[in-house]
């Protein structure tokens, strides 16, 4: 364990803090207004930053505005021609390939089990190596007495600016009791009172108190359980294997992928009669230089490889700012601190230990004010890699007693204390941090793509949750879709007797189309990975 | 000029700034990572690395993610581990004594060395939740040894070939599914829903003005 290195500015700001602590307690910030909100985000939400954005030349979304960096990957060269593989001898012959090793993939994978089909899942890292496992905070769905899937419709159709999908949010709302029972029933551990009710809290924008945890473990724990399930079920999973392209039929609908080994690098073939993605989020695409809470592997790919066979996106200008991320210490910069730590009553407080907002404000508007406090008032607290604002932990033992944070946050107090930091005497320096995909492939209630026998599920997915996600709103996607992909998956491939013959054309025609668009790039994508040096001269002056 | 330190990536000597941690200071190195990273926030278990300092024979452990470089430190990742995971069907098995002899026998041969329990980089009592499952307390294993990362150090260290982190695994989805008490108001709204009671109601809602479901979303009232 290493000592805590605070600057004198920073401990000079924690005794206002500290200060103004007593008066805080029982207090409740105001919430903003609907104009305020509004007036903030167009101000300060890095979404609204129109120079770190690229409008697509070409392709199904072609005129629609995109954040740079993924335009360059949605509009590169595959990293294969089609002459590169063998597809008429293929590796694997399956119902359904799942690509994706994560919640939704393994939600999936175990549902077109169910459903009798012959299922794979193909995942570029370990099995499980995805953004369920990081997850932290809970999961949603309303199930207590003073709740109903119409209030939850209503919170998050709000949060999302009313943007969201009806049909896909109707689903997600009506079937949210079902998933925590299915999870329930598979053995996760969810925290409850003797009785068995579900201990729930609030998450930023919710009307009730529907977050269901595991701690905050919350995704690790429903992660831990699918893979053992996944296991259990006998479903093979092909891990350190990447899907570099999809492969149609000659009638233009999915019916495989080209795979590679990312340790070997060797090609193989994988036919199958429906393909579900489910390859998550672009954290690791660093938009505008912020840093991230993803995991190691989120950098689009399923957006690319649906892109380049037509599938159209959906609100994929829209990313989600967790506005929590660790400031301080340099070493866990961009890691997630929970909602779940403002659920429990830890105001956001500036360097002069004033609460500037309210503490649960939905997260686009929650990072856009953090953004605001330090920015443009001044009244951030100074880091090695820029600014961070105060979250006060300590009230959460002021109000709830000691002993609550190792109880009900013990990931984030062992965080810190593995560099020195006590959370239960100490506040945390925080900013927002590059956390969620909020666009992505379109889909419709069936989960399938426009492209036929192309499904999409989890984060890969655009449209659930509007511009915007509540906390909590994720977890449940990847079930109740997870489940919907396979199930559907499952049953489409049911109806197909014979696969069509596997061709790649689309490679060559998707080159022609970034020639006529006069795209010029050697870019190859999907990007599969990204690379860090952590300013080792040597290698960043290249 | 940052503060360098020396260290020993699986034996060859780079110099690498102090601050980094272990994972960090692979890819300062030059490394590009495939195994041995996962999360990069510790959870995963994906980057358990040993590691001993010149000079001091006690070998340590940690996430490479989350485990700060020395001066002088000799470090290996463990990206794999071979543990032992039995399959069952969680629907026909049932939280008795029996069933982890039958699963997971070579728990009974722990010899108490404690070795697990020292080795674990998350600080769980690893030692204590497998005498748990030995006595068939599987609630209790499954609280203590809630927050295993599933890296397997502790099996790498085991004279007695336990696969501490599927017996856990195992013990807590007993627990979840069988032992924790049930949820009746969850299972009240699933039926709700299944017997159609919100069809109306959510048709009502969705085929409102979008006016008027904004104005139901800035004056709603929320619970306190």
């Amino acid at each position: 364990m290493s000592d805590a290195l605070y600057t004198n500015e920073m401990l000079e700001s924690i005794k206002k803090v500290e200060a103004s602590r007593p008066s805080r307690i029982g207090f409740e910030p105001r919430r903003m207004t609907a104009d305020e909100k509004e007036a903030l985000l167009a101000k300060f939400h890095p979404d609204y930053r129109k120079e770190n954005f690229e409008t697509l030349a070409m392709g199904p979304n072609k005129g629609e505005r995109v954040p740079e960096e993924l335009a360059s990957l949605l509009q590169a060269h595959s990293r294969i021609k089609a002459k590169d593989v063998d597809l008429k001898n293929p590796d694997y012959d399956v119902d359904v390939l799942v690509i994706g090793g994560g919640g939704a993939g393994s939600s999936a994978a175990i549902m077109a089990h169910e459903n009798g089909a012959d299922v794979m899942i193909v995942t570029k890292l370990r099995h499980g190596d995805a953004n369920t496992m990081m997850a932290e905070g809970g999961i949603q769905a309303a199930d207590k007495e003073n709740d109903s899937p119409m209030i939850h419709y209503v919170d998050a159709l709000g949060g999302g600016h009313f943007k969201n999908v009806p049909e896909l949010l109707y689903k997600l709302v009506t079937e949210g009791p079902g998933a925590v029972k299915w999870l329930n029933d598979l053995g996760v551990m969810f925290d409850k009172e003797a009785d068995g009710t579900m201990i729930t809290t609030h998450g930023g924008g919710t009307s009730r108190k529907r977050m269901h945890a595991a701690k905050d473990y919350s995704g690790a724990e429903i992660m831990r359980v699918l893979r053992d399930e996944v296991i259990n079920r006998g479903i093979p999973v092909v891990d350190f294997t990447a899907a570099i392209e999809l492969i149609l039929d000659e009638n233009g609908k999915a019916a495989g992928a080209v795979l590679k080994n990312m340790e070997t690098g060797e090609l193989l073939v994988a036919r199958a009669k429906t393909v579900v993605i489910a390859t998550g989020g672009a954290g690791r695409l660093h938009y505008q230089g912020f840093p991230t809470s993803n995991h190691y592997g989120a950098t689009a790919d399923g957006l690319v490889l649906a892109y380049r066979v037509g599938a159209p996106l959906l609100y994929a200008y829209t990313l989600q700012y967790h506005p929590t991320g660790v400031a301080f210490p340099a070493q866990i910069f961009g890691a997630l601190v929970t909602e779940k730590v403002r659920s429990l009553g830890a105001m956001l407080i500036n360097s002069e230990g004033e609460a500037f907002m309210h503490p649960l404000e939905t997260r686009d508007v929650s990072a856009a004010s953090i953004i605001r406090e330090c920015n443009e008032r001044g009244k951030g607290i100074q880091t090695q890699n820029g600014y961070g604002i105060w979250l006060d932990t300590p009230m959460i033992e002021a109000i709830h007693g000691a002993g609550t944070i190792e109880k009900r946050i013990p990931a984030m107090l062992r965080m810190f204390l593995k560099y020195g930091y006590d959370m239960r005497e100490k506040p945390i320096l925080v900013y927002p941090t590059l956390h969620y995909q909020n666009g992505g492939i379109k889909i419709g209630a069936d989960g399938m793509s426009d492209v036929e026998n192309l499904f999409v599920a989890g984060e890969a997915v655009g449209g659930i949750h509007g511009e915007n996600r509540l906390m909590g709103n994720s977890l449940l996607d990847i079930i109740v879709f997870g489940r919907n992909a396979g199930i559907n998956a499952a049953a489409k491939a049911k109806t197909i007797d014979k696969t069509g013959k596997l061709t790649l054309d689309h490679i060559k025609r998707f080159d022609e189309e970034l020639k006529a668009a006069g795209i010029k790039t050697d870019k190859v994508s999907p990007q599969l990975l990204p690379r860090y040096t952590h300013g080792n001269p040597k290698y960043e002056a290249k | 000029m940052e503060n360098m330190v020396n260290v020993f990536i699986m034996g060859k000597k780079y110099s690498v700034p102090s601050e980094l941690t272990i994972m960090d200071a692979m890819e300062y190195a030059g490394y590009q990572l495939v195994r041995g990273c996962g999360c990069r926030n510790g959870f995963c278990g994906a980057c358990a690395s040993v590691y001993r300092i010149k000079g001091d024979p006690e070998l340590k452990v940690g996430l490479a993610c989350q485990t700060k470089v020395e001066e002088n430190m000799y470090v290996a990742q463990i990206p794999a581990f071979p543990v032992v995971k039995q399959t069952y069907d969680i629907n026909d098995i049932r939280p008795t004594e029996q069933i982890m002899m039958q699963l997971y026998p070579e728990i009974y041969s722990c010899i108490g060395c404690n070795a697990c329990t020292k080795s674990c980089p998350q600080s769980l009592n690893v030692m204590q939740y497998i005498a748990y499952a030995q006595r068939g307390e599987y609630a209790k294993c499954a609280e203590e040894s809630f927050d295993c990362v599933m890296c397997g150090i502790c099996s790498s260290r085991c004279p007695a070939q336990i696969s501490h982190p599927q017996v856990a695994l195992l013990a807590r989805r007993l627990t979840g599914k069988y032992i924790a008490p049930r949820s009746e108001h969850l299972e009240k709204r699933v039926d709700e829903i299944k017997n159609g009671d919100y069809a109306e109601p959510m048709k009502e809602l969705m085929a409102k003005p979008l006016d008027e479901l904004k104005n139901m979303y800035n004056n709603r009232e929320i619970e306190k």
